[in-house]
């Protein structure tokens, strides 16, 4: 054992070649490996004919994804969603996480932190169909409502083209509510993170040069939080984009990303589609990167 | 003349701790105010509730003679020097510095302006265009400097200003912040824990101890007369007999002697008769260059020290040898027996 631990001290690199050597391979042919898999699928087709797949590479499949309207359509509801999601969650987490980080202490801090998280210890699928039965036409969400006298400004938003739908529960709307709740610990705990890491006296500086709270929160606290809000909407944005249950159990009849991956491998047996469709979140992801990136989001790394 | 800054009965009371306890003092416009004490003693409290950083629990703070208690820092034209100085990371030296004119809404070549000038004054006209980051600490404390200036405020608050810079650095820029605050004639309120630097710079320093001023005085009246026993320790570390030593040693009050005072004579030696002798053995001797520090354990249980010359004669005695210390009677200065100087060493 200690000449074991002396042979490595003396050699580091023999070291973080143990360290790094099982994870590198683990991530290299299981992750990278399946994904370069997909990637290579999604260059084949199927024979409309015989249904069967034909090996040999080709852009038909990928030609089918961006001409047929109703395949785009499907791309563009799934990247609306997760964009309306990362917005909304993005604004919910700021003002808890701005508590979390700086002015909760102790308990109270204990407290947030795995208020926040507990929802995750629950199992995903009895958390989507409590929520459906939440925003049913005679759930809770609708009698509450009522009781207060606000079932006319449910009915008023139900009513709302595009988004509307005959109750919460098979709209948009309740999709979108779904979501948010879901994704929402994913962009508190790295926003948090962000706004632990700014020292309290940046604040105190800017007040003393005379910036006013609002001034400092836009100046000072959030340009240092941007990378931790950064990382949280790449959760939210890519956990909206790949979902495929919340949208088969709450919300309105449309296709979304997710289903469609799902549907096309399984019952349609047209796996080169359904690798055409998984590659379109990848590519989205990347997209919205390198927009971020132009706009300074990881500066202050 | 109305006073720059005005503690009337000030405290400030955290849970049970009394950080700061009904403390009045007035800084007056001009002036380089040093607060002096030990960490916990109240000094960085009191420059935080100028700033607007904290509220007094009781009394009044008066900046230009009105009460600013209710006034927010953003308000008040009083500008600080962090001690780590709170650079803003995500922008350039120049931003840093042009920020207090941008957030009052002065405009941008205009604000740009200001701040090169600002830059100049610090020396560091080159380096605008670098982040915080990039820069040594020393060019940063320079930043912070400058952009606490910029808004031109009445007094300038500097907490533990040079605390992170290296002994010749902070040599360099005492004198460079002195010849500062002369130039500008703004009021500088300077908090350290380091009474070499508030006596080669203050004009007046307030010596903290427990929440409470000790004494308040110029530098060198701080250094000949304390009047307590904990500034005669903590101003120059003098030795201090407590009244037990005192009535011993026939004196009639407590008093402190600098180490500079102190002659160290063999066991042997006579008494001379216009002197006072206590007599002990050598625990230590710490070369210091042109003067040792001997430390000597007086037989009445205090831990005393001289500081002698290189080329005195008792050069080379063994540590435990026996002593005898002796200093003239005049150059002993009573103290009132107060707080702050209960620990007997």
């Amino acid at each position: 054992m200690r000449a074991a631990s002396t042979f490595f001290w003396r050699r580091p690199y023999w070291y973080l070649a143990l360290l790094l050597v099982p994870p590198l391979l683990w991530f290299g042919t299981v992750y990278l490996g399946s994904l370069l898999a997909l990637l290579a699928q999604s260059f084949y087709r199927i024979d409309d004919f015989t249904a069967q797949i034909v090996r040999e590479p080709t852009l038909a499949t990928y030609a089918q994804l961006v001409t047929q309207p109703a395949n785009v359509d499907i791309v563009l509801r799934t990247l609306g969603m997760a964009i309306a999601v990362t917005l909304a969650c993005a604004v919910i987490a700021l003002p808890i996480a701005t508590y979390m980080a700086r002015y909760a202490s102790g308990r109270m801090k204990a407290l947030f932190y795995v208020g926040v998280m507990l929802p995750m210890w629950t199992s995903y699928l009895v958390k989507v169909y409590a929520w459906r039965l939440l925003l049913a036409r005679e759930g809770i969400i609708a009698w509450c409502l009522g009781k207060l006298g606000l079932g006319g400004v449910l009915d008023a938003l139900l009513a709302t083209p595009g988004v509307g739908g005959p109750s919460l529960s098979s709209s948009y709307i309740g999709m979108f509510l779904v979501f948010v709740y879901m994704w929402l610990p994913f962009m508190i705990l790295p926003m948090a993170a962000a706004l632990e890491r700014v020292p309290g006296s940046l604040l105190q500086a800017s007040a003393d040069l005379g910036a006013t709270p609002a001034q400092t929160f836009r100046n000072v606290v959030l340009p240092l939080a941007v990378p931790g809000i950064a990382a949280g909407s790449v959760f939210t944005f890519s956990l909206t984009l790949g979902d495929y249950i919340i949208p088969s159990v709450v919300g309105a009849p449309g296709y979304f990303i997710g289903m469609m991956v799902y549907v096309q491998q399984g019952t349609a047996g047209n796996i080169p589609l359904a690798a055409a469709f998984s590659v379109v979140p990848i590519l989205l992801i990347f997209a919205y990167l390198s927009i971020a990136r132009r706009f300074g989001a990881f500066d202050a790394l | 003349m109305t006073a720059a800054i005005e503690f009337r009965g000030v405290a400030r009371i955290y849970g049970e701790v009394r950080a700061v306890d009904d403390v009045s003092f007035a800084v007056e416009p001009g002036e380089f105010f040093a607060m002096l004490g030990p960490s916990g003693s109240g000094k960085t409290t009191c420059l935080r509730l100028v700033a607007g950083f904290d509220t007094p629990d009781r009394g009044q703070v008066l900046l230009d003679g009105a009460d600013v208690s209710a006034v927010p820092p953003y308000e008040r034209n009083v500008n600080t020097v962090f001690q780590d100085y709170a650079l803003f990371p995500h922008m350039t030296v120049l931003e840093n510095v042009a920020y207090g004119p941008r957030v009052r809404g002065v405009a941008k070549p205009d604000r740009q302006a200001r701040a090169r000038d600002m830059l100049e004054l610090v020396q560091l006209g080159a380096q605008g265009g670098r982040r915080p980051a990039q820069l040594s600490g020393g060019q940063r404390q320079r930043v912070a400097l400058a952009r606490a200036l910029i808004n031109r405020p009445k007094v300038l608050l500097l907490d533990e200003p040079l605390g992170a810079l290296d002994l010749k650095l902070r040599e360099e820029m005492q004198i460079e912040l002195k010849s500062l605050q002369k130039k500008l004639g703004i009021t500088f309120v300077y908090v350290t824990h380091d009474q070499g630097e508030a006596l080669s710079m203050a004009d007046r320093v307030a010596v903290f101890s427990q929440g409470r001023i000790e004494q308040l005085a110029a530098p060198r009246e701080l250094y000949l007369r304390p009047a307590t026993a904990f500034v005669a320790r903590f101003v120059g570390s003098a030795n201090v007999a407590d009244a037990a030593l005192a009535q011993e040693l026939g004196a009639p009050a407590p008093f402190a002697i600098r180490a500079e005072n102190i002659d160290v004579l063999a066991d042997s030696d006579a008494a001379p008769a216009d002197r006072v002798t206590a007599a002990g053995a050598v625990v230590a001797v710490q070369f210091h260059g042109a003067a040792s520090r001997w430390q000597v354990q007086l037989d009445a249980g205090h831990l005393w020290s001289a500081l002698l010359p290189d080329s005195h004669r008792m050069h080379g005695l063994a540590v435990g040898s026996r002593v005898k210390l002796s200093w003239p009677r005049q150059a002993a200065v009573p103290l009132t027996p107060t707080s702050g100087g209960s620990s007997g060493s």
